[in-house]
């Protein structure tokens, strides 16, 4: 081999090193998308093609609304070294008290709501002030609220209250209007928005390339951005795709739900990723004591924290009503722990300081897909829930065990 | 001597950690029954020794012998030594605070029967064991119900229980007041003369050492210096023990230093601080100093003398309580009481402790960098990364951190490049006064040279620098005027004419009751 060669090569190597660095370097992200996909296909295959029908991913989506949303702000709380078990019993709670204001005191249905988010702030008020404040262990305040909610909760109920506003009923089952027709037999709206996505997506990568080179760093290579953009539009094609063929001869394309659950992922990332308030939960999470020492005033970060846990408590709540057309004493038992679960499979520290959004959010769809699909296959649901704890404690283990090894 | 006079004997003992040689060839002779000093600067060695005698280095981490009783011991763990009578009292006390005396005395050394507590004979054994420390108290007390000179004795107590022969206690009076240091240094006679217990102690009280000691080695920089003997015939001559202690030779490692010093900017008066826990102690005793613009000021002390206390009980109380002084920046008095309000005046406090306190490890350089002053970055709240970017990087150049990006995850950077990330975060935040504390602990000479070369610069933008530190030849070679400390107290304000070794060491060990206090100017 010649010596140009040779160099021409090394050349080659370096280049590739670069690329696969831009991927390795969020290793653990790529992982759980990496155990999505693995799980997708394994039960594609066992369901025989039935998981990834239009209308199953739809109805995927909406069943696990609730837990995204609460893993949402359960990952902030969790990332600051706290945890929340009331949010089951807030969604009990909340979900009473907006369907008693519907049924009973005939409110209007949107008032009704805002009604039952500002209750859930005041929640959040009152578990920060515990926990900020007076200095309670979050587990314990939560635990407490788990029990005084639950118990507000079946006293307001008793056994359940019928929700039958078809408008707020809407908000689960149905989908945004049909306004630009169908194209075929696609949903026009959702052609649209898949295309306006990935467009966004592309200008998004470009334009965070060209911020890197005017403040003087070298950017990732451009093969690494091509085959991010690739993937994008091959994901978010075939979404588009399968929404725009869900639902029925009437309506069908994007579940109202799904916008309410996306615009809250991508507020929350924003939340946690760029702006000053998530920057410090990060430093609290990851060193409290460093934290205090920099001039943060953690009881601050604390209090703010449980408030937002309180408010997308409220979130899931309305989203729980109305999937259920009915408010009983028993919904979002055990939902804290399908919050947490869902953090934990999402690569979400136990000792706090590490966890994202996005990694929330693949953590919850992993316990989803794994739910649906398994039920398409007539498993059990009891034996559903031993796959998975399973689940839950393979993928801590994975994360933990190298980690032991270096040592 | 004859050999059976010699109780214990460690021969060539070295012990590395990693490319530190922590103890080379050291010796150390004990008799029975006599009261042996180990003096020495922090950090000289004198824990570690102890550690390798009592098997927390087990044998084989460490080369050289120990002879004790005339056999050589191969200790793998502390229960070892502990069954031969040797037993070391920590300097932090390894007390359980929420049981009772009796249960910490006979800890892991239960009297049971198949696994069954008798508690009549626990409490009995207990009671006789604390009669010979002078403890009288009922033995089903709590530990935490108790202050730390009783506390001491508990542990006095325990090491009896185990019939030692070999007491080590490390530092045992640097927490106590008078009355409890005296106390505790009678027991330590009575010990001797009517049980036979062996004692060493490691203290940097000279003059306790002066009082209590028969025989004293002294170590400096992991190897022996010397021995000397204390009688009533040949008293101890502390101006030789400090000079043992601290002779080593002054090197040239430190930058050049042409000072610019002009005004007045930070100056502390009447500053006291008792115990966060034991509000009755005071830790920092009406301290007053003074640092000019573009002047690097020494706080020269002892482990335990209150320098980090008093350095971060002024940055926002963060240790400490009945706080009470007054602080002023530029002539006007500021407010300090919380760390915000201490940064908007214009101070940084940059930690001892880079880990505990100094770093979020799980974040990047660029997080940890900017976490002092984040709004400065922000825009209605959310962070102008691209900004951010640009000052991390300047700073990243400047002080040669030496990553391959910003994004690098902080935990994955040397020592010394990680007390450049610290550094870095507390100089974007812009103070006028920088306090550093112990700023080239544990980190390499090269890495050293570059610090006291960033300190150097950071004096000369104007900045009034306060540097913390137990290396004397440091301050020494970076500082322009330095404050000595001793229990709490600024015992001398010392100008670069008078800056050797010796002197400072006077300064850092004098006794609080001969203590005159110093003014601020």
């Amino acid at each position: 081999m010649s010596l140009e060669s040779l160099s021409h090569q090394k050349n080659e190597n370096v280049k590739k090193g670069a690329v696969l660095a831009a991927f390795t370097a969020n290793a653990r992200q790529y992982g759980i998308v990496g155990a999505l996909i693995a799980i997708i296909i394994i039960f594609e295959i066992l369901t025989k093609g039935l998981l990834l029908q239009p209308n199953t991913i739809v109805q995927l989506i909406q069943q696990n609304a609730y837990v995204i949303i609460l893993a949402v702000g359960m990952v902030m709380v969790i990332i600051a070294t706290h945890i929340d078990l009331s949010v089951g019993s807030l969604v009990g709670f909340i979900g009473g008290v907006v369907a008693l204001l519907m049924q009973d005191m005939h409110v209007n249905w949107l008032l009704s709501i805002i009604a039952g988010l500002l209750i859930g702030l005041l929640i959040g008020v009152w578990q920060g002030f515990w926990v900020a404040v007076v200095g309670i262990p979050a587990f314990i305040t939560t635990l407490g609220g788990m029990l005084i909610f639950r118990g507000l909760a079946t006293t307001l109920i008793k056994a359940s209250i019928p929700v039958n506003n078809t408008s707020f009923n809407a908000i689960a089952a149905n989908y945004l209007p049909n306004i630009l027709g169908w194209w075929g037999p696609f949903d026009g709206l959702t052609i649209v928005v898949g295309i306006l996505a990935i467009i966004a997506f592309i200008w998004s990568q470009f334009r965070k390339r060209a911020k890197a080179v005017k403040v003087g760093l070298t950017p990732d290579p451009l093969l690494a951005t091509y085959i991010k953009i690739a993937i994008a539009i091959v994901v978010i094609g075939a979404l588009t795709f399968e929404f725009a063929s869900s639902g029925n001869a009437t309506q069908g394309g994007i579940p109202i739900i799904l916008v309410i659950v996306g615009v809250l992922v991508l507020a929350y990332h924003y939340i946690l990723t760029r702006s000053v308030f998530g920057r410090r939960v990060y430093a609290i999470g990851g060193n409290r004591r460093s934290a205090l020492l920099s001039g943060i005033n953690t009881r601050k970060i604390d209090f703010i924290l449980f408030v937002h846990m309180g408010f997308l408590s409220a979130v899931a709540a309305i989203a729980m009503l109305s999937r259920l057309s009915s408010a009983s004493a028993a919904t979002g038992t055990s939902f804290e722990l399908d919050a947490i679960a869902a953090c934990f499979v999402g690569g979400t520290a136990v000792t706090g300081g590490i966890g994202t959004v996005p990694g929330v959010v693949i953590g919850a769809l992993v316990m989803g897909v794994i739910n649906q699909g398994l039920s398409i296959m007539g498993v059990d649901s009891a034996l559903i829930q031993t796959f998975k704890g399973l689940v839950l404690l393979l993928a801590v283990a994975v994360d933990i065990i190298p980690k032991l090894r270096k040592r | 001597m004859s050999n059976s006079q010699l109780l214990l004997q460690m021969k060539n003992i070295t012990k590395t950690f990693g490319p530190v040689k922590a103890l080379n060839n050291v010796d150390l002779e004990i008799t029975r029954g006599e009261i042996h000093a180990i003096c020495g600067e922090n950090g000289a060695g004198k824990s570690t020794l102890m550690n390798v005698l009592s098997g927390v280095y087990p044998y084989g981490s460490y080369s050289g012998a120990i002879i004790y009783e005339g056999k050589e011991c191969r200790f793998k763990k502390i229960k070892d030594s502990e069954e031969q009578g040797i037993v070391v009292i920590q300097q932090e006390l390894a007390l359980t605070p929420y049981l009772s005396i009796a249960e910490n005395i006979f800890l892991g050394n239960e009297r049971q029967k198949y696994g069954i507590m008798d508690w009549e004979e626990t409490r009995a054994a207990a009671i006789k064991v604390m009669q010979q420390v002078g403890l009288d108290e009922d033995p089903d007390t709590k530990i935490i119900d108790l202050g730390v000179g009783k506390q001491q004795l508990v542990e006095i107590a325990k090491a009896l229980s185990k019939k030692v022969k070999l007491l080590v206690l490390d530092e045992p009076t640097a927490a106590l007041n008078d009355d409890d240091s005296a106390h505790l240094l009678e027991i330590i006679r009575y010990l001797r003369d009517k049980q036979g217990v062996t004692s060493v102690i490691i203290s940097h009280k000279l003059n306790e050492v002066k009082a209590i000691a028969d025989n004293v080695t002294v170590i400096r920089d992991g190897a022996t210096v010397g021995r000397m003997t204390n009688s009533k015939e040949h008293p101890l001559d502390l101006d030789e023990l400090i000079h043992k202690m601290v002779g080593r030779e002054l090197t040239n490692l430190y930058p050049e230093r042409v000072p610019h010093i002009s005004d007045e900017i930070f100056r502390v008066e009447n500053w006291t601080v008792h115990h966060p826990v034991d509000h009755q102690r005071v830790i920092v005793d009406h301290a007053n100093l003074y640092v000019r613009a573009g002047e690097i000021v020494g706080l020269a002390g002892l482990m335990g003398s209150g320098r980090t206390e008093l350095a971060m009980s002024i940055f926002g109380c963060t240790y400490g309580s009945g706080i009470s002084g007054k602080v002023y920046v530029r002539g006007k008095e500021v407010d300090t009481s919380t760390v915000k309000k201490a940064i908007e005046a214009g101070i940084a406090y940059v930690t001892e402790d880079r880990k505990g306190y100094g770093l979020n490890l799980l974040r990047n350089i660029r997080e940890n960098a900017t976490l002092s002053s984040l709004i400065k970055f922000a825009k209605y709240r959310i962070m102008d990364e691209a900004k951010e970017r640009i000052a991390v990087e300047k700073y990243r150049k400047e002080f040669n951190i030496k990553t391959p990006n910003i994004e690098e995850q902080v935990s994955n950077l040397s020592g010394g490049n990680q007390q450049k990330v610290l550094l870095t975060k507390w100089v974007i935040s812009n103070p006028d006064i920088l306090i550093l504390d112990e700023p080239t602990r544990g980190i390499d000479v090269g890495a050293k040279y570059e610090i006291y070369e960033i300190i150097n610069q950071l004096a000369n933008e104007g900045k009034a620098i306060i540097v913390i530190s137990s290396e004397l030849p440091e301050l020494i070679g970076i500082c322009d005027r330095i404050y000595t400390v001793s229990q709490g107290v600024i015992t001398d304000d010392v100008p670069k004419s008078k800056f050797t070794q010796e002197y400072l060491m006077k300064g850092m060990t004098k006794e609080k009751e001969k203590v005159k206090k110093v003014g601020g100017l």
